[in-house]
């Protein structure tokens, strides 16, 4: 009986994960940039929530997503609500696409997150450039697309794996 | 093409106002919340200012528990690295010690000088230091700032200076109860007023984004005539950092610009200084 209940509740914590992760990056706002690298970011939670939204919605509520906003731009000290609408703006695509799409297909999966990157950060820059007169950097953020469009296959395989766990695991 | 066209407005429709199973927001709904959230926050809405106020004090604590493991790796990658370029350290460091402990006598007296000239004009700098603990450093793509654990409790003000040891590294841009941010020199938006020493020249520093700063508002002949070592400091114009304070030292002339290597390194901060300063005629 104790084992059935430790499975149910390790299950139900599997289920939230993504959810954890994602409030864990945008309080962390993990980024690396210790490693003295310039020209190097790539922005994690877009990955997250672009292959979770696409992938098993259930996992990552649009409700999370918009409160992981709020925190991140808190804690990054941009205009609140702004990570909120970009967020969002992804799941809005990813939503599109699922409900276009017959049979997943990587490469097309791949190439409409390098539209919603380019979308969404394009948003971001008028925001912030445009209508809160704060100074960004053009070239930081094409780097930062340029990376998180590269490492989404190296994410991909990692969620992936995990969700094919979660599935067996409901399953059972 | 016209079933196409409802295909497109069914799909949009459908990624817009269906609710999934768990969803208990409609992505339109959400959307909408952010937009007024944002409009109402450009206009300094009193209730998202508040709002904001709150779940800074709360998201700032969450903020330094959870870099906590990023932070551990962080100390021991630059251990690390210290350890790997140690004897390299060691030699340059004992051709530094060896030129200050020169450069250590004649400052004494000319700080012995300078205080005799000041109580001469009748003229005191009376600073006061709060020293706070960097909860977190922001670096991201975008603003590069750090939260501090003292707020207004601790009586720290808008435009306050922050100092690691004697180097300037920002001031103090957003102030709550507990907790406070400030803007690090190297962000895009930074610009403060500088003074080029030996050559006793006025400019405004610009951060870049990058771990560099750069000199605007300068005469070109000046820009171009400029030899040897020189330092930046504070210049103390417009009243609102303490004069004197070292911030970087002119690197090269990157065609028309002026590259400055700030003094401090803000990857590295632990513990700031916030330093608040008023120039006061003796009675």
């Amino acid at each position: 009986m104790s084992s059935l209940e430790k499975n149910s509740f390790i299950k139900s914590i599997q289920f939230y994960v993504p959810s954890l992760i994602l409030l864990f990056s945008v309080f962390n706002e993990f980024d690396l940039n210790y490693l003295n690298i310039e020209y190097f970011s790539f922005n994690f939670v877009y990955i997250l929530i672009f292959y979770w939204t696409l992938k098993n919605p259930l996992h990552l509520s649009y409700g999370i997503i918009f409160l992981s906003g709020l925190v991140n731009d808190v804690v990054i000290g941009i205009p609140i609500g702004l990570s909120s609408f970009c967020y969002l703006l992804i799941c809005t695509v990813t939503a599109y696409l699922r409900n276009i799409t017959l049979s997943p297909n990587f490469i097309n999966d791949w190439i409409t997150l390098l539209f919603t990157l380019l979308l969404v950060n394009s948003v971001e820059v008028i925001f912030l450039d445009l209508i809160f007169s704060i100074h960004v950097d053009y070239t930081k953020f094409f780097v930062n697309t340029g990376f998180t469009f590269l490492f989404y296959p190296i994410f991909l395989i990692i969620f992936n794996n995990f969700e094919k766990k979660i599935r067996i695991r409901k399953n059972d | 093409m016209a079933e196409s066209r409802d295909d497109f407005v069914i799909a949009v429709r459908s990624a817009f106002l269906k609710k999934a199973n768990k969803q208990k927001f409609s992505l339109l709904t959400l959307l909408i919340l952010s937009l007024i959230i944002i409009f109402l926050g450009s206009f300094n809405f009193k209730v998202i200012q508040y709002t904001k106020l709150g779940i800074n004090e709360l998201v700032y604590r969450f903020t330094y528990i959870a870099s906590i493991p990023e932070n551990y790796f962080k100390k021991y990658y630059f251990k690390i690295s210290e350890h790997l370029y140690l004897y390299d350290k060691f030699k340059e460091n004992q051709i530094i010690l060896k030129n200050l402990k020169e450069k250590k006598l004649s400052n004494d007296y000319l700080i012995l000088e300078n205080k005799k000239l000041r109580k001469l004009i009748n003229e005191t700098i009376q600073s006061e230091d709060i020293y706070a603990k960097v909860l977190a450093d922001n670096e991201s793509p975008y603003l590069k700032s750090i939260i501090l654990n003292k707020g207004s409790k601790d009586n720290v003000k808008m435009g306050m200076a922050i100092v690691d040891q004697s180097y300037l590294v920002g001031k103090i841009i957003e102030v709550n109860y507990t907790n406070s941010r400030a803007l690090l020199l190297s962000d895009l938006n930074s610009k403060i007023p500088v003074l080029l020493e030996p050559y006793d020249m006025q400019a405004v520093l610009s951060g870049t984004g990058q771990i560099y700063g750069v000199i605007e508002y300068t005469k070109e002949d000046y820009r171009y005539s400029m030899d040897g070592d020189v330092i930046v400091y504070t210049s103390g114009q417009g009243g609102l950092f303490k004069p004197g304070l070292p911030v970087g030292k002119l690197i090269k002339d990157n065609g028309n610009r002026s590259l400055i290597n700030f003094f401090s390194d803000f990857k590295q901060l632990d513990y700031v200084k916030i330093v608040s300063y008023e120039i006061g005629v003796n009675k």
